[in-house]
């Protein structure tokens, strides 16, 4: 980000804006999510969650005379089910029904500003700062009755009705008392909270306000919003990143009946059209016509092979030097992990309408905030014209295509003013021109002493950065395109301990001798941005796999081993907890077919505990491994809405499942090869376990910890440790696809 | 499935009335005792290893596999216009499977079509071709099947209309139509081709689908590979009278299931692909070898594309076409961006019999349960008999040269009936 | 050209080209939400509607093609305030996480529940194995349409109670 400012044209107002924006995202890089997008400037760090950047009440809660309380999150549903849980820690601290409060989510114009909604941070950021902030407004609102009864506010209590109640039974409103009081006045840290003896709404279930209009068909996704006057558009591109079309029949197309604009800015292109059918028709004749690589070819598929050939930046994650001993068992591996791709169901969809000089944009991003930075840097503008708003889209995973989409439909808006502009993907650009997960290498070494104790442990890990989230113009493809290109950004990791592909790199378990190294490849071959928990997916996967292989080695059983490695207490409980439901004791043991195995981590090491074990059935035949079972158990600390984090864990082990054993994108020197489902497929009904259950260990009063991504390592490495288990096969490089499996297995 | 049968059960019938003495005679065989299950880690490893590569050849899986089922537990019906046949269970499950089975039952099944009890077995196992088997081939089989989980799992019982399900009869159509002994080497063609021969003949039974049948049931030998029928589907010849391969385009096509200028396998021949996807590249390779000797080289008719005359011919077929088949099948669709076929290569198109085209358009191409491989979805609910006609009408006229198909919507008509019958 | 065809219920015109698949007219000519755009190519399901009681992809159902013919939404099956046994049944079992797929998995669903009612689980799963879920939420979606059998099943006999 240290760029000159102003360093292109000089735009005087806008310019300045810009450049000051710019500042303060230097300095708050990683507050976004902790996934490397911008986010505003720490200003209290002594207060709670994203309080931290904004401190004010009145940011967070307003209460209107009537007494209609309006709440402000920064952050976003995904389809995670944060806008039910955020509800839920607002309606308790307030200490009023869910129904009375109106929640607005993010909003560059509305709500502050908390980053990315991402890396499981929503209810670490946005759900501590409400909590708190609600706390606070409580206590104001109980000083102020107590203030006016003349009675010392500990004798006050709040009825969970919006009154506060005197010893005596007397009770005025809260809008009443709200009436006088401004809330435009910065949190204390310490605003008591509400004890979960006395929980009204958090920790109990409050089905998601979000399902009935989805079950019926309401307009719940911005691929649903109407506006009047909107055109429907289309981005004319080739095949996949990198390639162009040859020889598009532009002057066909344009005088085509019902189109009305055709967009055209360096490599950038785009068809604007009165009806979605037109539209897509004359995005099919443009393509009829021979495509061509614009950028290098494409690398082999083989991660190990591309990676480890890569240019390399090492990061020493972590150096213990240990006592050494004699080990009685050594082992070496190496894993890996193949380019994914988010595989949202609904492409990425935008809406832009660019009127009297000012851009709004409707996105489904992660980062609304984020969306309006690029649009404005890409088109010039002062933020201060630009305003995005967020509306739930498909769930992402990840960066998808959404942040690119919001950028062009804004590039639309602006050549067509005054008509909305609604851009969505197609199936093969979702696929074609998405950011994918980034490929992955391990190679580990650990070393067993005759007492079973770990002695030595190397863990390296080679990757791109998780972390290329577009905070300007040159993140999107638009910037890339036009015809005068914004330059990429600058590949950056994610400093521990979050960590980008070094997340979850360093163990939570308690081991001797240590050696950890991030090997940070700047260089990206493929387009490649966050997935669902980044590197801790192959991280956890490679770690808990070494434990079974360890296990293994010394003939001891694998929790026993795990547990003799970890001091955590919550940890110890979470994988006792698990084994416990799961009857880890009593399991089938292998017999070459039926196997169980168990993974855990705890996310980032800072978030949410989950072990997840499994019972499978390997088919030599075919290959194909059928999950029996599939048990969880997660301390994700204070509990706000116990289904919403059971849905989240049930949906991270069964997609977890699915990248470990069908998924990789495909591609040659010229173009991905994934472009719809055939080619790309991922798990159907009849590849789902037979059972999931999820067993949650709740921890009253502790801090809230972001659960969403927790299970996609621990279930991976669990399918790995099961077949290991069933076959005696240990397979390390995902995914595990029944080819693979079945040529592991062998005929016998 | 169903047209196959109609001529295979005549067959039974006419061939025993036929041949009634004699058959009658020789309907007996005696059974053959049973053995103890033989313990899977007494066979040779190598040898299992094999017998699962000629299993793979043989199609095994394909019909004792229930949909979702455990392979080789059978249970997979047959439904037939005379009734239901259902496919045993051939693992070695000693009350339902082959577990009593010795190796001399199993051969003689393979390659005389008789049960270990002396039953006939319904030539739905097609001995006429695994009668070509070599005995040691018969053996590593055996071992494969051997080697499997028992699983219990008992075949439902046939549900044919009497006199059929009488099986004494099947004696007189195999004096008719089974011919023993071994595929003669030709030493000239060198050892793929003779490999291939074996194998096409044999174990890969590609006649049961690609020779015609007499009105008996029975394979027309002098006709060889000169087109047959299975489950609905026309296979199409292989005796070069529709049109040459090259040894690499077959290795292509029938290890991965398409070929980027030769289509894509649907019907039962998907399920033969994703088998032979898994087989060893040489006998892959044999297998091709032998084939395209037969079909020849020639070169395939040379695509062409002449959209605007076949709006002009059909316009409603080309309105139907770009809102139903478009996405993938016209220009600029992504598919044909990753080289995958188009449908100026696809055989159900230039075929004179519009069968399999109509087919694909009814059933589509189920997603195969591994690989990534191309599929289609079914249009039997979404239109009508006229609307499909319509749309293969235009398509025809717009990819290919042949004339138009006549009675298409007819046609239409009956094979969704057909493919609605039990 | 117009086309008349029912939808839920009710007779209607619509004036989109004929080559226009359903989807596009149910979204941008109807203004109805349920059926979602996924694939466009008939693999994912999240289009899916019901045509003459039969589960389709409405992503390649040209609409020239359903003159006179029926055509059923998730708007078809009830409301927020008044769901049917499936749409309650999905609402009590939480199952959806992003949704997007959810009326194409619920319209599928309401297809088998018409003609077979007590399908067992994996008749349930082969029936759904069109519809694509990138969530991963299927285990509350197969419990859904389990539940709404049962519920169905208990509606029907206690309809038919002497």
């Amino acid at each position: 980000m240290n760029r000159a400012v102003p360093r292109r044209g000089l735009l005087a107002a806008g310019a300045l804006i810009v450049g000051f924006s710019f500042s303060n995202r230097a300095r708050a890089q990683l507050a976004g999510g902790g996934e490397g997008g911008a986010g505003p400037p720490v200003t209290a760090p002594h207060l709670p969650g994203s309080l931290r950047s904004t401190p004010w009440l009145d940011a967070w809660i307003r209460i209107a005379a009537d007494g209609a309380i309006t709440v402000f999150t920064g952050k976003a549903e995904l389809g995670q089910g944060i806008r039910t849980a955020l509800l839920q820690v607002a309606a308790e601290e307030l200490d009023v029904p869910p129904s009375t409060i109106t929640l607005v989510t993010a909003d560059t114009e509305r709500t502050p500003d908390e980053g990315l909604t991402a890396g499981s941070h929503s209810m670490q950021d946005s759900g501590m700062a409400l909590r708190n902030a609600a706390a606070n407004v409580r206590l104001l609102l109980t000083r102020a009755a107590a203030e006016g009864w003349k009675v010392a506010p500990a004798t006050l209590a709040t009825t969970g009705t919006g009154h506060v109640r005197a010893a005596d039974g007397r009770t005025r409103p809260y809008a009443e008392l709200a009436a006088d009081l401004s809330l435009h006045v910065e949190a204390v840290p310490d605003a008591p909270l509400r004890s979960p003896a006395e929980f009204r709404t958090m920790n109990h279930h409050l089905p998601r306000l979000d399902i009935p209009g989805k079950l019926t068909g309401a307009q719940a996704f911005l691929q649903d919003m109407r506006l009047p006057g909107m055109l429907h558009a289309r981005v004319v591109r080739g095949p996949s990143v990198g390639t162009r079309l040859r020889d598009p029949a532009w002057a066909e197309v344009a005088a085509t009946p019902g189109i009305v604009a055709t967009v055209r800015d360096g490599a950038f292109a785009a068809i604007v059209a009165e009806r979605e059918w037109t539209a897509i028709t004359a995005l099919r004749r443009l393509q009829d016509t021979p495509q061509e690589r614009s950028g290098p070819p494409l690398p082999g598929m083989d991660p190990a092979a591309t990676l480890k050939a890569l240019p390399a930046r090492e990061i020493t994650i972590l150096e213990q030097a240990g006592p050494g001993g004699t080990a009685r068992h050594r082992v070496r591996a190496r894993f890996t992990r193949p380019w994914i791709s988010h595989g949202s169901i609904g492409p990425s969809c935008a809406i832009a309408l660019f009127q009297d000089g000012r851009l709004t944009i409707w996105t489904h991003s992660q980062g609304t905030f984020d969306v309006r930075r690029v649009a404005a840097d890409l088109l010039r503008l002062p933020e201060n014209r630009v305003h995005a708003i967020h509306v739930e889209g498909s769930g992402c995973y990840g960066q998808n295509g959404a942040d690119d989409v919001a950028a062009e439909a804004a590039r639309i808006a602006v050549a067509v003013p005054g008509r909305p502009i609604r851009l969505q993907w197609m199936r093969e650009q979702e696929f074609g021109w998405e950011p994918l997960g980034p490929a992955m290498v391990t190679e580990l070494e650990a070393a067993l002493d005759e007492r079973n104790r770990i002695i030595s442990w190397r863990h390296e890990v080679w990757s791109n950065p998780h972390n290329n989230r577009p905070v300007d113009a040159g993140g999107v493809l638009v910037g890339g395109e036009v015809a005068s290109p914004f330059p990429p950004p600058e590949p950056k990791p994610i400093p521990m301990p979050e960590g980008d592909g070094s997340r979850n790199s360093n163990p939570l378990y308690a081991l001797q001798d240590m050696h950890v190294v991030y090997h940070f490849l700047p260089e990206m071959p493929l387009r490649v941005s966050a997935l669902r928990s980044l590197g801790a997916h192959l991280n956890v996967f490679s770690i808990e796999s070494m434990f079974d292989e360890l296990a293994a080695a010394a003939r001891i059983d694998p929790l026993a081993l795990r547990l003799a490695h970890m001091e955590d207490p919550r940890a110890r409980a979470v994988m006792a907890h698990g084994a416990e439901r799961f009857a880890w004791s009593s399991r089938p043991r292998g017999d070459g077919r039926r196997g169980c195995g168990m993974g855990f981590a705890r996310y980032k090491n800072l978030g949410a505990y989950c072990a997840v074990f499994l019972e499978i059935e390997a088919e030599r035949e075919t290959g194909r491994i059928a999950v029996r079972r599939a048990v969880a158990a997660v301390d994700c600390g204070q509990v706000v809405s116990p289904d919403g984090v059971r849905n989240q864990i049930e949906g991270a082990i069964v997609q977890s499942l699915s990248w470990a054993t069908q998924e990789a994108m495909a591609f040659d020197a010229g173009q991905r090869l994934g472009f719809d489902w055939s080619s790309y497929p991922i798990l159907r009904f009849r590849d789902v376990p037979d059972l999931v259950e999820v067993h949650l260990l709740d921890q009253p009063n502790q801090p809230f910890l972001g659960a969403a991504e927790a299970g996609q390592g621990p279930t991976s490495a669990a399918l790995a440790n099961a077949l290991a288990d069933a076959t005696g096969k240990r397979m390390r490089d995902m995914p595990l696809s029944p080819a693979r499996v079945k040529q592991a297995m062998g005929a016998i | 499935m169903k047209p196959v049968w109609r001529h295979l059960l005549i067959a039974g019938l006419a061939g025993s009335v036929l041949a009634a003495g004699v058959a009658l005679a020789l309907a007996w065989e005696p059974a053959i005792g049973r053995v103890p299950r033989p313990d899977p880690a007494g066979f040779d490893p190598a040898i299992v290893a094999r017998g699962a590569t000629l299993a793979t050849i043989g199609d095994c899986a394909v019909c004792h596999t229930a949909p979702s089922g455990a392979p080789y537990a059978g249970g997979r019906a047959l439904g037939t216009p005379f009734g239901t046949l259902y496919a045993t269970n051939i693992t070695p499950d000693e009350a339902t499977g082959l577990g009593n089975w010795s190796p001399a039952a199993f051969r003689r099944a393979m390659k005389d079509g008789v049960r270990r009890d002396g039953e006939h077995l319904y030539p739905a196992l097609p001995y006429e071709h695994f009668t070509h088997v070599r005995d040691d081939d018969l053996d590593a089989i055996y071992a494969f099947l051997m080697t499997r989980r028992a699983v219990d799992s008992p075949a439902p019982p046939n549900a044919l209309i009497p006199p059929l399900g009488f099986r004494p009869l099947l004696a007189g159509w195999k004096l008719l139509f089974l011919h023993r002994g071994p595929v003669e080497p030709v030493p000239e063609r060198g050892e793929a081709w003779n490999r291939g021969a074996y194998l096409v003949e044999g174990l890969g039974h590609c006649g049961g689908c690609h020779t015609p049948r007499n009105l008996a049931g029975g394979e027309q030998g002098r006709r060889s590979l000169a087109g047959g029928v299975a489950e609905g589907w026309n296979a199409p010849p292989l005796d070069g009278s529709a049109g040459g391969w090259s040894i690499d385009a077959l290795v292509t096509y029938l290890g991965t299931g398409l070929h980027s200028s030769r289509g894509v396998a649907a019907g039962p021949m998907g399920p033969v692909t994703e088998g032979l996807s898994q087989v060893p590249a040489e006998d892959l390779r044999a297998i091709a070898t032998y084939i395209a000797s037969r079909t020849g080289n020639a070169a395939p008719v040379p695509v062409q594309e002449r959209a605007e005359e076949a709006a002009r011919a059909h316009p409603e077929g080309a309105g139907l076409f770009a809102g139903a088949c478009a996405a993938c099948h016209g220009g600029g669709a992504p598919m044909l961006a990753r080289n995958r076929p188009g449908l100026g290569t696809a055989t159900p198109i230039l075929a004179a019999d519009p069968r399999n085209a109509i087919q694909a358009v009814l059933q589509g191409i189920p997603a195969p349960v591994g690989p990534d491989r191309p599929f289609m979805p079914p249009f039997s609910d979404a239109l009508g008999d006229r609307q499909l006609a319509e749309i293969l009408a235009y398509a025809r006229a717009r990819f290919t040269a042949e004339p138009p198909w006549r009675d298409l919507q007819e046609s239409v008509t009956r094979i969704r009936k057909e493919n609605t019958r039990p | 050209m117009t086309v008349r065809l029912t939808i839920n219920g009710a007779e209607r015109r619509v004036e989109s080209p004929p080559d226009t698949p359903l989807l596009y007219v149910l979204r941008d000519e109807v203004g109805l939400n349920g059926a979602k755009y996924g694939c466009g190519l008939g693999q994912c399901g999240a289009c899916t509607v019901q045509l003459d009681g039969r589960p389709v992809f409405s992503c390649l159902l040209p609409v020239g093609a359903l003159e006179g013919r029926q055509v059923r939404t998730v708007e078809g099956l009830g409301t927020a305030a008044s769901p049917s046994i499936l749409q309650r049944a999905f609402e009590e079992e939480q199952a959806a996480q992003c949704g997007y797929c959810i009326a194409g998995m619920i319209m599928r669903a309401q297809a088998l529940l018409d003609r077979v009612p007590d399908p067992d689980e994996a008749a349930i799963r082969a029936h759904m194995q069109a519809n694509l879920c990138r969530c991963g939420t299927h285990m509350r979606i197969l419990r859904a349409v389990r539940r709404a059998a049962t519920a169905m099943r208990s509606t029907v006999s206690r309809g038919t109670a002497p």
